[in-house]
Formats: structure tokens, sequence, C-alpha cells
């Protein structure tokens, strides 16, 4: 039991070093053509960087200078390329869910989601009134054979090759047909000027166009959004907002190629999870084969009832702050 | 010499009189109504419109699709009328013509038209993916407005040359017109060799490009995973709804084409006996395909099918559902068998009804499945959990409907609805039979 709990925390580091190298990533490439090594005092301190040929290497923290832009225009095929030999995954435990609502909240916050359509639902779910009802949080699939993408007339959303399913909000036309074509009623539309105020001003100061990896931000009017996988946390080694905000530990978030996955406290083997939990996914009849995996409420330890006194019909989103 | 100069007085294009006035007036006033809107909705965006995330869409997909199944008349009366050596389609043949090229032209306006980014067109072509239904409808559309807009105009020839000498002293603008547009047309062997094998190429071409034009139009549905769509008999079930309506468009323009122009003599009561006898079994064939797509499937249905069916059948959408099946297509049916509803006035009451009958089916086939998800409809405000277009969509609409009918006026108003030249030939073969 402790080998294996050593395990997972060995893993888990992993994980999240690679994704912390990863992030320093696009900061150390400018970082690092601009290096300079005249006129600075060595502070003894060592700092890792991920160097631009992949490796891990170590330089005084003294040559560490700020980037002078974060936003760079990343180019676009790299984008639709997606991180190199990494595959996304997400696992719902459902027996955990008391629709806290939390998830929805940060999603929400952190994507500046401003219209009345969250990207990220918690259904109140009961399939059959003899059968029991639960909570389950659903997000966009990032399905492997993706409906939406096959019907796309211009290639605005696309599969990644780390498993993201993502918009191009600069391309999409408005013809909605990704959205008649999901199974899971996953996109939305913006359907008129997306009031995301303060983000869209300092987006167009620091000329931070719209773009997939930065959550499709700021939102486009005519275009469709969705749930993203927050490509833009992954690159920094944190996890999706929803992942981190859920105090129950609902969601898992990690990496099928490394068996992997977290919900920050507690990292596991995906496989063998899915396995013990009797993992399954949404419609696995459509053949979609999502990278959202869902295990069974069974055992849950709150009465479903209790989720009931943060249910509502419908609740618009919290406007950001004017300021 | 003679039967043409009594043709070319009846059938040469004559001016509006006041009752035209007043139609094209009402027209234009509908059509800039749409045309405001359509600004307001550019500038607002679609939140305009009813549409929303679940009825993702609304009256603009389904009046588009309304559009492709008029358009069809052209293929059916023109092209398979003519391959099956039926000559009775003569007097039929150019208004069948004129109202493919309106309704073809109008359907690829309306698509853009629930396009959130119209400015965006281009990338339709630039960035264009050919699994997607939609470029396939990007092909087939331009296609069918070029092929239908030959089919009007090649056989059109002769007769502009003689409205060319008949306009000559008259109105000698308008007769150049004609001249420029009859393409130096003489009559000449050659000329009529080259116009015959034309004619009969594009007669030809218009039939696949018909049948793939609705077919695709049908699979922009089936394609999708969606409850009500993804159905295997969509295809010929669009086919077989396209002949209803484009018949039955047919026979309500030339009801009104054949009054106000007086042409009793040449739309006579036997051709509205035929097309009756056409409607007819057009609705009967389309019947067949609506007992696939809704009967057969309440025998095994799942659960996502059963509730769509019941909201069908006996839920909020039955009135529509049988008033579209009953009044229709069911009762037209039962009124063509007779001889006296296949006179030209009951026909056009008929026509009328299965042409309207034939638009609100477009939109049962639409709303219904949008409004029933894979997953419950939830998270969103309650008026999300419906439809209903909004006045927005309605003027725009409506104004599309206006713009067709503007179309078809002005080509009737300037072209002969009656082929001259090919009516002048047919009796002339006539009376010569006579004599022998």
């Amino acid at each position: 039991m402790k080998e294996q709990d050593k395990n997972a925390k060995n893993s888990r580091r992993n994980f999240l070093k690679k994704g912390i190298a990863l992030g320093a990533f696009s900061a150390t490439a400018v970082a690092i053509a601009s290096f300079q090594k005249d006129g600075v005092e060595e502070t003894g301190e060592k700092v890792k960087l991920l160097s631009p040929d992949g490796e891990v290497v170590e330089i005084d923290k003294a040559y560490v200078k700020p980037a002078q832009d974060l936003h760079l225009p990343l180019d676009k095929d790299k984008i639709r390329e997606g991180i190199p030999n990494r595959k996304f995954v997400m696992v719902i435990d459902l027996a955990r869910c008391k629709n806290a609502l939390k998830c929805v909240d940060a999603c929400n916050k952190h994507h500046h989601i401003t219209g009345k359509n969250a990207w990220l639902k918690v259904y109140k779910m009961q399939e059959s009134k003899d059968t029991a009802p639960y909570w389950m949080p659903s997000t966009c699939q990032h399905c492997d054979q993706p409906a939406c993408v096959t019907v796309c007339p211009v290639d605005a959303t696309f599969k990644r090759r780390d498993g993201l399913v993502l918009i191009d909000n600069e391309r999409c036309v408005g013809c909605r047909f990704c959205m008649a074509a999901c199974p899971y009623s996953a996109r939305v539309f913006n359907w008129e000027q997306p009031d995301q105020g303060e983000i869209t001003m300092n987006m167009d100061m620091t000329q931070h166009g719209s773009t997939p990896e930065h959550a499709g931000l700021p939102s486009i009017k005519g275009t469709v959004d969705k749930c993203d996988f927050c490509p833009h946390a992954i690159e920094k080694g944190e996890l999706p907002h929803c992942v981190s905000a859920c105090p129950n530990g609902v969601f898992y978030f990690g990496d099928k190629y490394e068996d992997t996955v977290t919900n920050g406290d507690e990292t596991l083997r995906l496989g063998k999870l899915l396995e013990d939990k009797a993992g399954y996914r949404l419609m696995e009849g459509l053949n979609t084969q999502p990278s959202v995996f869902y295990l069974p409420p069974k055992d849950r330890s709150d009465d479903f009832k209790d989720g009931l006194k943060d249910y509502n019909e419908f609740q618009s989103v919290e406007k950001p702050e004017e300021s | 010499m003679k039967i043409q100069d009594k043709l070319l007085n009846d059938l040469a294009p004559r001016k509006f009189d006041k009752l035209g006035v007043i139609w094209i007036s009402i027209l234009v006033l509908i059509i800039i109504a749409g045309i405001i809107a359509y600004i307001d909705q550019i500038i607002k965006g679609q939140v305009v419109t009813n549409m929303r995330d679940y009825a993702l869409w609304g009256i603009y997909i389904s009046n588009f699709v309304f559009f492709v199944a008029t358009s069809f008349v052209g293929s059916v009366i023109v092209a398979v009328l003519r391959l099956t050596h039926n000559e009775w389609r003569t007097p039929l043949v150019r208004v069948a013509e004129i109202i493919t090229l309106a309704s073809i032209v109008m359907a690829g306006i309306t698509i853009t038209l629930d396009m959130a980014r119209p400015d965006r067109l281009l990338n339709l072509f630039i960035y264009a993916r050919i699994q997607s239904p939609i470029t396939w409808d990007v092909i087939i559309i331009p296609t069918t407005i070029a092929i239908s807009f030959l089919l009007l105009y090649f056989p059109l020839l002769p007769d502009l040359a003689i409205l060319k000498d008949y306009f000559k002293d008259k109105k000698p603008r308008l007769s150049r017109w004609y001249g420029r547009f009859s393409l130096n047309w003489k009559g000449s062997d050659t000329q009529k060799a080259i116009q015959t094998k034309s004619i009969k190429i594009i007669a030809i071409m218009i039939v696949p490009i018909g049948l793939m034009l609705q077919t695709i139009d049908a699979w922009l549905f089936s394609t999708t995973y969606r409850i009500g769509w993804d159905s295997t008999n969509m295809g010929a079930y669009f086919i077989a709804g396209a002949v209803v309506a484009g018949v039955a468009a047919l026979i309500v323009v030339l009801y009104v084409v054949r009054r106000t122009r007086k042409l009793e003599e040449y739309i006579t009561d036997l051709h509205f006996d035929k097309l009756g006898k056409l409607l007819a079994l057009a609705c009967l064939i389309y019947l067949y395909f609506n007992m696939n797509e809704y009967i057969v499937p309440t025998y095994t249905p799942t659960k996502g099918e059963e509730l769509h069916l019941t909201t069908l059948l006996t839920g909020s959408y039955s009135y529509l559902f049988w008033l579209v099946t009953i009044g229709g297509l069911v009762l037209p049916v039962i009124l063509l068998l007779f001889k006296k509803g296949r006179k030209p006035l009951p026909m056009f009451f008929i026509g009328l009804v299965v042409v309207i009958g034939s638009w609100w089916k477009r939109y049962i086939i639409i709303t219904p499945t949008l409004l029933h998800p894979f997953l419950p409809i939830q998270g969103v405000p309650e008026s999300w959990h419906h439809y209903f277009p909004s006045l927005h969509e309605w003027l725009i609409t409506v104004a599309t409907l206006a713009m067709a009918l503007l179309i078809i006026t002005i080509l009737v108003r300037y072209l002969p609805v009656v082929p001259i030249q090919r009516t002048a030939d047919e009796q002339e073969k006539l009376n010569n039979d006579i004599k022998h």
C-alpha cells in the first residue's frame, strides 16, 4: 500500500514537473534568446528550465529575466497540432458530486463567460423513475471521433494530437452545424457581442488576438464556444479550473499515455481507477470515443437531496465586476 | 405566319395593370422591411432571433429547405416529362423554369442569412473541407443556379429574337435589350442544331443535379446523431417532398399567370387535370416515406425516439403535425381523385394549401428534433426550452418569400410565359397533320 502511494506521489510529481517545465518553455524561449552574460552578478541559486531541444537545464537565477511579452502570438499551426506526446483525459467521479457548483463558478470566472450559457453544467440526472438520481457534471467530451469536427465546413473546430478539441473563433463562420452534430450539447453560441469588459480591452492593448489556446478569449460574436480543457492552464502546469475548484475531488485530470490522473489531492493510475470503479463514457454506443470518463454514482457519501439546495432551474452567470 | 401573329398578341410580355403595380409595391415594401430587420440582425447579432443554444436552427433553415424543395419543379416538369415524352408539358415548362431559378437563387441567399458571420463567407471557399455537408451545399447550389439559368435561357433564344422584332417600332429600347439577350439568333440550321443539343444536355443534367441538391439538403440533417434526423430514409424522403412542394408551387403560379394574362387557350383544363394527377401521385409517394419516417419507428423506439415521436404524434407539435399531414397531404389526394377537384380553381386552392403545408412541414422536421437532445435541457433560461420565430425572423423570412415572388413576377413580366416559337412549331405540325 505504501509502495503504491509512493508511486502515485512520484507520478504526480512527474506530471506536474513536466507541466511546469512545459509552461516555462514559452517564457524561456524568449528569455534565453535575449540572454546576456555581461554585467550580471550570479546569485548561486539555480533554476530548472526546459531548453528548446526539450532538455531540462539549470542556469543561475540571475540570468532569468521576464519575457517582454508573454502573449506572443503563437504559431497557428502549433496551436492546431497540440502538445506532442500527450493525451489529456478527464475522469469525473459521480459518487462524489454533491452539486456544489464550484466547478461551474470557477469555469465561468476564468473563461470570463458572461452569457447565459455556461460551458460546464451539472446535470440533475435520473434516467427513469425506477433508477437513482445523481448529479452529473458535463464538459466537452473531447471525443477522439468528434462529430463536430467532421461537419465543420471551414476547419474552424479541430482535433489536436494531445486530445483537445478546440475552436478557432477567428475562422468560425457561425453556421452552428457543430452544435447540431454534438450529441452532448456541449457547445454554446455567442448570440450577441460578449460583454467581457476589461478582458477584451486588456487583450486589445497587448494585441492578444482571440486564440483557441487561451480559451478562445476574448469571445467573438457570432461564433461557437465550448469547454476547452484549459490549455492555458495545462501550459502553466496547472490543472483545469474545474478540477482545482472542486471541493469534493470529483474531477481528475491527467495524461492517458502516462496512465495518470490527479484531482489535486490524490494521483491515481488511470487504468486501475477505471477498472476498479467500472469507469464508463457517455453514450459509448455512438462511437464518439470521448476523452472524459465517468465513474458510476455508487456508494455516495452524501444524499442526492443535499445537492438540491444549490439546484436552480437556471441561474445566470455572475457578471465580472466592473472597475 | 398567321398563327404567330395571334400567338405574339397573346403571349408577348405586357405592361403591369393596376393590380400588378399594387402587387409589386407590396412585395417591395415587404422586402424593405426584411432588409431593415436583417441589418439590425447584423448589428446586434442573432440575439434578435429566438434561436438559442438548443433550438440552434430555426425558420431560416426550414425556409431554406423549402426553397430547395420548390426548386425541384424544374427537374420534374421540364426534364422528367421531357424524357418520358409527355408533350403536354410545353405551356408549363417556362413557368416551371422560372420557379426553379427564383427558388434556387433564394435558397442560396436564405442559407447565408442564417450564417452568424456573413462577413466570413469567403472562408467557405478558402478553408473548404470536403467532408462537411455544408461544403457539398456550397458546390451544388451555385451549380444548380447556373444550370437552372441555362435551362431557362437556352430555350428562350428564339423567343427573344421574335420579341426583338415585335417591339422594334413600339418600344425600341426594350427591343434592343431583347436583341442583346437573343445572342444574334437567326434561326439558322446550325444555330438550331447547337441549341437543341445544348437543351438536351442541360435537360438531362438537371435531373441528377436536382436529385443531388435534394439529397445533400437531407444529408445536412442525417449526418448528425440527432433523433429524427439520423435516418437513412432522409434522402428519398426529401426528394419525394420536393416533388410535392414543387408541383404545388407550379400549380399556384400557373393559375395566377393564366388568370392575369388570360391564357386559358394555352394553359387549359387538361393541363390542370394532368398536374392534379401528378400532384396526387407525388403526395402518395411522400406519404409512403412519411410512414417510414414516423409510423414504423413507433414499433421499436429507443427512449429518445419515443419522446420525439410522442411530441409529434400526440404531444405539443401534434396539431401542426397532423394539420400538415392531413391538410397538406391526405386531403389533397382525396380531393384530387375527383375530376372536379382537378379543375383550375379548386386546384389553385389545393395547390396553395399544399405549398403552405410544405413550408410548415420543414419547420416540423427541424425544430422538434433540436428540442430533444440526448442529455436533458438544463441550465438555460426557461425560454430556451422552446422555439417560436421572433419578429426579426418572420420579417426576414417573409421578405425572402416576397423576393422569390418578385423574381417570378419580373420574369413573367418580361419573358413570354408560354414558349412562342415552340407553340408555333407544334401548332404548325398539328395543322399539317390534319391536312394530310
